[in-house]
């Protein structure tokens, strides 16, 4: 561990004349486009109601649902480089706190977004502020993720402000010990519904913690090395390693919790039957799972952490990108595919009704429902970058004496 | 309660004894000496609740689902996104090769995971055991949906036409079976047992499990009957007789 004191805290004038960044009407532009579509689609998906996605009364979240839940859950995980400054006090990555929490705060909002506007009556916000039933844990996450969101606030203005970076610490250390018990609030949403097979297991609140790892930090890495191509300013060599070998590991502890899941379920016969649905011929499960989970979002980014001659930075860049595709082909198979799994309502008996009763149920995403998943994206987008052009949160210059070892 | 209810009440009273004396008993009685003001609070001593008989009930009638459709406003459905508040599913058993028919709707669960789960508390359930979802606080979120374990509850996926006065519908929102409580409230039974008595078949019998007296409860007395999914203890309202 470094013990020189890291520059970490400067005051503005954030850009000192001719260092701006370039371009930045032009990238926001391109963000407002994307979000300014995304509302227009959830616009019309409340005009119209429902019936222009492809959810029914089966599958009743869908790829909203899937966009929302990557951005929550890898918001949590987006902190994980500030809570390792903070709580740990490692200089490299207590520099780097403020890009961290303006990450976590971006991922949120965004994820919130999509998940708000993909209400039946968006527009009754206020009924779900003012009317709070405590034994939802839905309830108790509102409360969760308002909080963060007011933490993460606090938490970046302390990382800024000279006068207040005594108090970075202490709110860091609450930041840290919010978000994992936010990402165990996010996971329970699923821990609760008990009569849904593909949830019914104490694995998924721990599988949550360890995936936010994984997500927040492949987003982080992306997010760090674009900052730093805008701003000219290199994230040094040292420490883009270990938060490569890092996601390595969070990466393998995401298998390791996934395959003991799995294979607990298929120990229990009467989950048998699901899990040869996700594992075997439930299509397009079944190949989300072993193409898109296992194949790109583990083998590849766990090949890539840990082999030597793959060290370069476009190497660590794909890595990320395989742990964000692999994250989305997971949460598919997690959330989609264990409502199309028939619920078992009459055990002993095979079923058949018009309501579709003992059978698989359709669900094909509409464009709608893409386009406000990827206007969660957008916001997130657009709030770290004007996070960025605002404040000085990208680190340059040279960092303290390459500390080694594991993050 | 001021002093006209208490009247009214008394009025009510009188009614149910001269019912019990003029009517066949057990079958209008209860009915009659349960039916509730207006403007009285419901009461946790009733617990209303319904018996499937399943081998009385009839493989392709589906006279209870059109009964409930058309007393409710909700359009015949016909898609995956159409409402559905109760439906006829065909049973197999998967060892004897025993077929059976029966209808599925809100169980009317004592400890309801919807209930449970909705985060406004629009999903609730009244006293004498009625689950309802309150069409002003319902935000949308279908988590209820996802919570209960008999896929009993429909969203509503599109504007709404032909509503009833009796059942406010609305777009976005989440409904279920409501044990036709506009009906039972004013001491008539559901429309599908109505519905299903006359189609020649009594295969549901609508009661309060609380009254000894009453036919559901003496009945489900006499014989075994199933609560559905019994080991998710949600001790269910609703059962089923011949599983
Ligand atoms: S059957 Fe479903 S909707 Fe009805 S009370 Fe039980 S959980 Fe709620
Ligand atoms: S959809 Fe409505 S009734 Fe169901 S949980 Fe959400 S707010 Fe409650």
């Amino acid at each position: 561990m470094s013990t020189r004191p890291a520059p970490a805290h400067r005051s503005p004038p954030a850009w000192p004349s001719g260092t701006a960044p370039r371009g930045f009407a032009a990238l926001a532009a391109a963000g407002a486009a994307v979000l300014a579509v995304a509302l227009g689609a959830a616009h019309y998906m409340e005009e119209h109601g429902h019936v222009v996605t492809g959810m029914g009364n089966q599958v009743v979240w869908g790829l909203p649902h899937v966009f929302a839940l990557f951005l929550i859950v890898a918001s949590s995980g987006a902190l994980n480089v500030a809570s390792v400054g903070s709580v740990f006090g490692e200089a490299a990555y207590k520099r780097r706190a403020p890009v961290s929490a303006l990450l976590a705060l971006a991922l949120l909002a965004g994820g919130l977004m999509v998940l708000v506007l993909d209400l039946g009556r968006p527009e009754r916000l206020v009924v779900a502020a003012t009317h709070y039933n405590f034994r939802s844990i839905f309830a108790w996450n509102m409360i969760l993720y308002n909080g963060f969101l007011a933490i993460l606030v606090a938490y970046l203005w302390t990382n800024l402000e000279r006068r207040f970076v005594p108090l970075s610490t202490p709110v860091g250390i609450l930041a840290f010990v919010w978000r994992i018990v936010l990402t165990t609030g996010t996971g329970s949403i699923f821990g609760f519904l008990v009569s849904r097979q593909g949830y019914a297991s104490g694995l998924v609140a721990p599988l949550f913690i360890a995936m936010s790892l994984a997500w927040g930090l492949a987003v982080f890495l992306l997010v760090q090395g674009a900052l730093a191509r805008w701003h000219d300013a290199p994230v040094p060599e040292a420490f883009r390693l270990r938060l490569r070998r890092l996601l390595g590991v969070f990466v393998a502890t995401v298998a390791y919790l996934t395959a003991v899941l799995h294979l607990t379920n298929l120990y229990w016969a009467k989950q048998a039957a699901f899990e040869r649905f996700i594992l075997v011929d439930g299509a397009p499960y079944a190949w989300l799972f072993w193409a898109g989970w296992a194949g790109v979002g583990t083998a590849v980014p766990l090949v890539i952490a840990f082999h030597p001659r793959l060290a370069g930075p476009r190497a660590t860049t794909i890595a990320a990108l395989a742990v964000i595709a692999g994250a989305f082909a997971q949460l598919y198979v997690f959330i989609v595919g264990a409502q199309a799994f028939p619920l078992e309502i009459f055990p002993g008996y095979a079923t058949s009704s018009a309501f579709r009763d003992g059978a698989v149920a359709p669900y094909v995403p509409s464009l709608p429902e893409a386009l406000l998943g990827l206007g969660g994206i957008a916001l997130a987008y657009l709030i770290v970058l004007a996070g960025a052009r605002l404040f000085d949160v990208v680190p340059r210059g040279i960092d303290a004496p390459a500390a080694d070892g594991g993050g | 309660m001021n002093p006209v209810d208490t009247s009214r009440r008394a009025f009510l009273g009188g009614t149910a004894a001269f019912a019990g004396v003029a009517l066949a008993p057990g079958i209008l009685l209860y009915e009659y000496a349960a039916a509730k003001a207006p403007g009285e609070a419901v009461s946790s001593a009733v617990r209303w609740g319904m018996l499937v008989d399943t081998t009385r009930c009839a493989s392709g009638c589906t006279a209870c689902v059109d009964a409930c459709h058309s007393e409710h406003g909700v359009p015949k459905p016909a898609r995956p996104t159409d409402a559905q508040w109760i439906r006829k599913v065909e049973l197999k058993d998967l060892r004897t090769g025993a077929v059976r028919s029966a209808p599925v709707m809100c169980q009317h669960c004592a400890e309801p995971p919807c209930v449970d789960v909705c985060p406004t508390g629009a999903s609730f359930k009244r006293a004498d055991g009625i689950v309802l979802v309150d069409r002003h606080t319902c935000i949308g979120c279908r988590y209820c949906m996802m919570a209960c374990p008999y896929k009993a509850r429909s969203f509503v996926h599109e504007p709404t036409a032909g509503q009833k006065t009796d059942t406010p519908r609305g777009k976005g929102c989440v409904e279920s079976c409501n044990l036709c409580v506009h009906r039972v409230d004013r001491g008539g039974t559901p429309a599908c047992v109505e519905a299903c008595a006359d189609a020649g078949h009594r295969a549901i019998v609508f009661g309060d499990l609380n009254d000894p007296a009453s036919e559901i409860a003496q009945r489900v007395r006499a014989a075994t009957t199933t609560q559905l999914r019994a080991d998710l203890r949600t001790d269910n309202g609703v059962r089923y007789l011949g599983l």
